[in-house]
C-alpha cells in the first residue's frame, strides 16, 4: 500500500474560520492533523513601549483597549499594580463596583463564546439565542458606564462612575432575566445529544498537559485543574464574596462549555452580593501623578483565564516598564497539542473554545456631512431604530423582537 | 493595603528556606505584601532556584518573563507562582553588551514563548531554544532594532511626495 502523501495547508493569517490574524500551518494526512506551526503576533501594536512614553493615566486608556472584550481586564489590573506601588487604599465603594463591572464583563464575554461556539459547529439558533441574551447585559454595562466595550470605569485609586439604587434595581432585573435563560443553556449543554457528541472527545487535553504547558481559565478547569485567580490570590472585592470555582474532568471541548455556562451562574450569585452589600462612602481616592519608585505583580481572572501585569516605576508621571500577560498567550501554546492527531474539520472549534479574543464594535457613529462640514452624533438608540428601519424595508420585521424592553 | 494584618508566615517561611539554601543576605529577599516575594540571584545560580522552588517550594507555574533594560544591564524577571496564590518574582542581571540567557524550556514547557519575546525586543540571545517561529514580530522586521531597549526611538515612517502623503492634508 502507498504510504498516504502529507499535505502542508496554510490557514491564516488572514482566514475565515479565524476571528483574527494568526497563522496555523497545518500538517495533514488525509484529513488527519499530524502537526501544527502557530505564528502569532501579527496584532502586536507596541503597546508596552508606548505605556512607558505616556503617563500613568493616560495609560489606563491606552491599556483598556489593547482588548475589546476584556477591556476592564486589562485596565483593573494595570491600576491595581500601580495602587500597590503607591501605596493607595482604594475605597471598599469603588473595589465593589470595580468587581461588579468585572463580572458583568465575564457575562457578556461567556455568552459571546457561547454563540460563537454554537456557530463554529453549525448551530446557529444558539448564536441568535445568546447573543440575544447577551444584549441584555451590554445594555447594563452601557448604562451604567455609558460604553459598550470600552467601560472607562477604572482609574488610579478607584472608579469613575457611582452607582444609584435605580441603576442597582436593574442590574438586579437583568440578571433575573440572564439566569432564567443560562438554566436554559445548562439543561442544553448537560442534556442535548448532539452537542454532546459534537463537542465530546474532540480537543482533548488532559490533566497533565494542561499543568505542564500552563493553560488557564476555563480551558485548564475543564482539565480538571483547580485554579481561579480570584480565590486564589483575591484582589478587588473577591475576599468579601463566595462562590465557587467550577471545574470539570471532560478534558475536552464538551467540559469547556460546561466550565463556561456554569460560571455565568457563579457571576450572577456574586453581582447579587455584591449589591446587596454594597458599602456607601466615597468611589476613589486622589492619585497622585508621579508614582514613587517601586514594582508590583499583577494578577486577575479574566474571562478567558488568568491576565499578569508588571509594573515598575521610577519616581517619575511615565513607568519605567510595563509587561502584560493575556490568558490567550498562556492557552494558544496549548491548541498546538490538542490539535493532534483530530480532523481538520475539528479544528475551527478547538480553537474558538480557547476563546482567543477579537475586536468588538463601536456604539455611536459621528455623522460627517461634507457639503455642510456639520456633524451629529447618532446615540445608540438611534442607532438601533435605524437598522429596524433598514430591515423591515426589506421585508424584515424586527420590531416586535424586544430586546431592549427585556430588564 | 492588601489585607492588612494578615499574616504573612508561609512568604517568611519561603524568604528563610531560600536564605539557608543558598546563602543569602537576608535583604536580597523582600515581601512587600502578602503573596509577593522578589529576590535578586546571580545568572549562574538560576537553575539550582528555579529547581528548589519548584521541587521544594512548590512554585510550579511559570507566570511569564519579563525584560528589564536598566541602561547598564538587563534584568530578567521569572515570575512563578504556587498554586496557593503566592507569586515568587525571580531577578537576574545580565550583561547589555553581550546579552545571552540559557532556556528554561527544558524544565518549564510554556517559557518557549516568553523567551522568543526578550529574543525580539530586547535583542537577547537565548541558548538552547528549540526552533520555532519569531515571536512577536514581524518577519520582515530589520535586524538589530530592539524595540523595548530604552535608547530605541520610534521614527515615523519616510513617506515619499509620489506615494500620496497625508491624503486629508
Amino acid at each position: 500500500m502507498r504510504k498516504p502523501d502529507i499535505f502542508k495547508v496554510p490557514i491564516g493569517p488572514q482566514h475565515p474560520a479565524l476571528k483574527e490574524p494568526e497563522s496555523f500551518s497545518v500538517s495533514l494526512s488525509g484529513e488527519k492533523i499530524l502537526g501544527v506551526d502557530i505564528r502569532i503576533g501579527y496584532n502586536h501594536r507596541g503597546i508596552e513601549k508606548a505605556c512607558e512614553e505616556r503617563t500613568y493615566v493616560q495609560d489606563v486608556y491606552l491599556i483598556e483597549r489593547i482588548c475589546g472584550i476584556c477591556s476592564h481586564t486589562h485596565a483593573t489590573c494595570f491600576v491595581q499594580a500601580v495602587e500597590e506601588i503607591a501605596g493607595l487604599e482604594v475605597p471598599k465603594r469603588g473595589l465593589y463596583l470595580r468587581t461588579l463591572i468585572a463580572e458583568l464583563e465575564r457575562i457578556h464575554s461567556h455568552l459571546l463564546w457561547l454563540g460563537v461556539a454554537g456557530h463554529e459547529i453549525g448551530f446557529d439558533t444558539l448564536l441568535m439565542y445568546t447573543w440575544r441574551d447577551r444584549e441584555i447585559v451590554m445594555d447594563v454595562l452601557a448604562d451604567l458606564t455609558g460604553g459598550r466595550v470600552n467601560y472607562g470605569m477604572n482609574t488610579i485609586g478607584g472608579v469613575r462612575h457611582n452607582i444609584t439604587p435605580e441603576q442597582a434595581q436593574k442590574v438586579l432585573t437583568a440578571m433575573d432575566k440572564l439566569e432564567e435563560q443560562t438554566k436554559y443553556y445548562i439543561e442544553l449543554a448537560l442534556g442535548e445529544a448532539t452537542l454532546a457528541a459534537r463537542l465530546s472527545g474532540v480537543g482533548v487535553l488532559s490533566h497533565e498537559d494542561c499543568v505542564k504547558l500552563g493553560a488557564v481559565g476555563p480551558t485548564a478547569r475543564a482539565s480538571n485543574v483547580d485554579r481561579d485567580t480570584r480565590r486564589d490570590d483575591p484582589y478587588a472585592a473577591y475576599g468579601d464574596v463566595s462562590f465557587s470555582v467550577i471545574t470539570d474532568d471532560h478534558n475536552d471541548v464538551f467540559g469547556r462549555t460546561v466550565v463556561r455556562v456554569k460560571e455565568l451562574m457563579e457571576s450572577y450569585s456574586i453581582i447579587r452580593q455584591l449589591l446587596k452589600n454594597l458599602p456607601e462612602g466615597p468611589i476613589a481616592v486622589k492619585a497622585p501623578r508621579k508614582i514613587p519608585i517601586g514594582e508590583a505583580v499583577s494578577r486577575y481572572e479574566a474571562p478567558r483565564g488568568e491576565d499578569v501585569h508588571y509594573v515598575k516605576a521610577n519616581g517619575t508621571e511615565k513607568p519605567e516598564r510595563v509587561k502584560v500577560r493575556a490568558p490567550t498567550l498562556a492557552n494558544v501554546q496549548a491548541v498546538k497539542k490538542m490539535l493532534e492527531n483530530r480532523y481538520l474539520a475539528d479544528l475551527p472549534i478547538i480553537i474558538a473554545a480557547i476563546d482567543p479574543c477579537f475586536s468588538c464594535t463601536d456604539r455611536m457613529i459621528n455623522i460627517r456631512e461634507v457639503a455642510s462640514k456639520n456633524s451629529r452624533i447618532m446615540e445608540w438608540e438611534t442607532l438601533r431604530q435605524k437598522g429596524i428601519e433598514h430591515y423591515r424595508k426589506q421585508g424584515i420585521d424586527f420590531s416586535k423582537v424586544k430586546i431592549t424592553q427585556s430588564f | 493595603m492588601y489585607l492588612r494584618g494578615v499574616k504573612m508566615a508561609m512568604e517568611e517561611d519561603v524568604k528563610q528556606a531560600l536564605v539557608k539554601q543558598f546563602n543569602l543576605p537576608e535583604e536580597t529577599i523582600r515581601i512587600p505584601r502578602p503573596r509577593r516575594i522578589f529576590m535578586e540571584i546571580s545568572p549562574e545560580k538560576l537553575k539550582e532556584v528555579l529547581d528548589f522552588a519548584v521541587k521544594e517550594l512548590q512554585f510550579t507555574i511559570l507566570l511569564t518573563i519579563t525584560g528589564l533594560d536598566e541602561s547598564d544591564r538587563f534584568g530578567i524577571i521569572y515570575h512563578l507562582a504556587q498554586k496557593s496564590g503566592s507569586i515568587l518574582n525571580i531577578k537576574i542581571n545580565i550583561s547589555r553588551d553581550n546579552p545571552i540567557l540559557k532556556t528554561i524550556t527544558p524544565d518549564f514547557s510554556n517559557a518557549d514563548i516568553y523567551e522568543r519575546e526578550l529574543a525580539d525586543l530586547f535583542g537577547i540571545k537565548v541558548e538552547g531554544l528549540p526552533p520555532g517561529n519569531r515571536y512577536p514580530l514581524p518577519d520582515n522586521w530589520p535586524e538589530n532594532q530592539y524595540p523595548l531597549r530604552k535608547d530605541w526611538k520610534q521614527e515615523k515612517p519616510e513617506v515619499s511626495e509620489k506615494s500620496g502623503g497625508d491624503q486629508n492634508a
